[in-house]
């Protein structure tokens, strides 16, 4: 279990790495996903947009393994996948940072970064936590990313929204993830929190990571993002280069005044 | 649990912080509560810190640590075993049935522990798969235990005569008697196992936030059983030396450990919403307890008084944690 590989740096731009194609899935009569396909590359940021319910949250966990699809295929990094429980799909190299963050508040920064990828010494019944090398690893992951916290031997409690985003971002940014999904990453924040975890999002790309955003904040997708995929009902309805296209155009996609 | 080293200049600062946090005096209202109860007995009664008596405290303390600690581990993850004594009638009454059928003192202890690690694992099982609130099934424990107990034993003590097992409980280290002893290595283990193994981690991390836990992959239902099977085990070792110092397997029902041990570890700082907490505190909450016990019948107050007291004592204890928030 090793720390930050930069492997992904030597990926030259714009490789496609995670292929959805054709998904759908059912809960009960409900239809979520119908027959959607997107794209992320390698090295990017990819923005999903799309109003409430239109299965922008659905998709990504699908891909994060959370749910599994009905019909479809997924190719990550080359291979064939079809993730049925969160882990699959964090071996594989997907991280997501998820909405409520998932950080456990009385745990301190460097527990909440190695959660479940302990690092221990010894064998079998007699593993212990090696600490000192968590500690300092932790360290590693957040002045790598600049992310601006206290210390990591603080509890997550004492951290401001901003501060646990930035910490629940850096343990995705981690373990050699290659995809990143983000789920509304500043919805809860303020203006300059928000500045300050659009700064973390951008480096996350300059590492070579993927990254593949769900954000309501039209700014935000126009200001970070490579790539727009816009949901309607269920279906990927659009899919555009962020520098090809306009705001109004994204808000015409997704309330269907434009047809995708 | 992990030590800040601040450098030497700001430690007096650091310090006047640190007590000015109500977590600190959480964390050590056990260590206060006890260091405060001796100062005051000591002064009614000399007597109180006599070796005599300080032997007496500890070996009446070590069942209900072990208890303690095992009721730990459920309330860390936000759970609660209300069948921990009957868990431990139980597991005693399997301990004096196997001894006096001639099993002989190894295999009886490997019973007893075996008793008590079943019930731990219905429990376990009940709750983490079946989904049914922690509260309703070790209730549902409590009873059904106590109930075999009694089947069992026919409602009738068993006597046990041991020699190994009436050293065990007579026999120590000078003023520290061996029971005791046992009731410290189970504590020191423990502490291991939660703050330097990442199932310790996990534990905390299930009591601190299921979800959280869940989402980055750990085994939240496994966790929960682990930690009734610890509770039942060390029930079932508790019983073992609850034997030894009576001398028979009693089927009664022991309510007075069952309350004892939630109380050790509610005054041990340990969070009843979970997460959170130590061994140490716990420990020490039942040591308090066996000497606000001991203190009362040593300065002739009616026994009585010893629930009321506890039961003041506890209040008092959560009173703190409401502070912490």
């Amino acid at each position: 279990m090793t720390t930050h590989s930069t492997e992904q740096q030597a990926r030259p731009m714009g490789d496609v790495l995670l292929e959805v194609d054709g998904l759908s899935l059912s809960f009960g009569s409900v239809r979520a996903l119908a027959d959607v396909s997107v794209q992320v590359r390698a090295g990017e940021i990819t923005a999903l947009v799309g109003d409430n319910g239109a299965g922008k949250s659905t998709l990504v966990r699908v891909v994060a393994g959370v749910h599994t699809a009905d019909e479809g295929t997924i190719r990550f990094d080359g291979e064939t996948v079809a993730f049925h429980a969160p882990d699959q799909a964090r071996d594989a190299g997907i991280e997501t940072v998820h909405q409520n963050l998932a950080l456990v508040e009385d745990l301190t920064v460097w527990q909440n970064l190695y959660l479940n990828r302990e690092i221990t010494g010894g064998v079998g019944p007699f593993s212990y936590l090696k600490k000192r090398t968590m500690r300092a690893g932790a360290q590693e992951m957040v002045s790598k990313l600049a992310v601006n916290v206290p210390a990591v031997t603080s509890t997550v409690r004492r951290l401001s929204g901003g501060q646990r985003q930035a910490v629940a971002i850096c343990r995705a940014a981690g373990f050699s993830s290659k995809l990143v999904i983000m789920d509304e990453p500043t919805a809860a924040l303020g203006v300059q929190e928000t500045a300050r975890v659009e700064e973390l999002i951008l480096r996350l790309r300059d590492e070579g990571h993927a990254v593949l955003l769900i954000s309501h904040n039209f700014d935000q997708v126009m200001r970070l993002s490579d790539q727009v995929w816009v949901m309607r009902a269920g279906r990927c309805v659009a899919g555009r280069r962020t520098a090809e296209t306009s705001g109004e155009e994204i808000v015409g996609l997704i309330t269907g005044a434009i047809a995708g | 649990m992990t030590t800040t080293t601040a450098p030497p200049a700001t430690r007096g600062s650091a310090l006047a912080d640190r007590l000015r946090q109500p977590s600190f005096w959480v964390e050590w209202a056990s260590v206060i509560g006890l260091v405060v109860l001796v100062a005051i007995f000591t002064a009614l009664d000399p007597r109180f810190l006599s070796s005599g008596n300080i032997k007496a405290m500890l070996l009446a303390s070590a069942i209900l640590t072990i208890l303690a600690v095992g009721q730990s581990f459920v309330i860390l993850t936000a759970g609660i075993d209300l069948s921990i004594a009957s868990t431990m009638t139980f597991a005693a009454v399997a301990f004096g049935m196997a001894m006096t059928s001639g099993k002989g003192l190894a295999l009886s202890c490997l019973i007893a522990v075996a008793a008590g690690a079943a019930v731990g694992l219905v429990n376990g099982f009940l709750i983490a798969k079946g989904g049914i609130t922690d509260f309703i099934v070790t209730l549902g424990a409590l009873s059904a235990a106590s109930g075999l107990a009694l089947i069992l034993s026919d409602g009738r003590p068993i006597t046990v005569i041991s020699a190994p097992l009436f050293k065990l409980s007579a026999g120590g280290f000078g003023m520290i008697p061996y029971t005791f002893l046992i009731a410290i290595a189970v504590a020191v283990l423990a502490h291991l196992v939660l703050f330097s193994t990442p199932f310790g981690t996990h534990v905390l991390a299930t009591g601190g936030s299921v979800d959280a836990a869940q989402a980055t992959g750990v085994r939240t239902a496994r966790i929960k059983m682990a930690v009734y099977l610890i509770a039942g085990v060390l029930a079932g070792l508790a019983a073992i030396l609850l034997v030894a110092r009576v001398g028979s397997a009693e089927p009664a029902a022991n309510t007075t450990f069952l309350l004892n041990s939630v109380a050790a570890v509610v005054l041990g700082g340990v969070s009843l919403f979970g997460g959170k907490g130590s061994i140490k505190g716990p420990v020490f909450g039942a040591l308090l307890l066996t000497a606000l016990a001991n203190g009362l019948t040593l300065l002739g107050v009616s026994q009585f008084y010893q629930p009321l007291a506890v039961g003041i004592v506890v209040v008092g204890a959560a009173f703190l944690t409401r502070f912490e928030k």
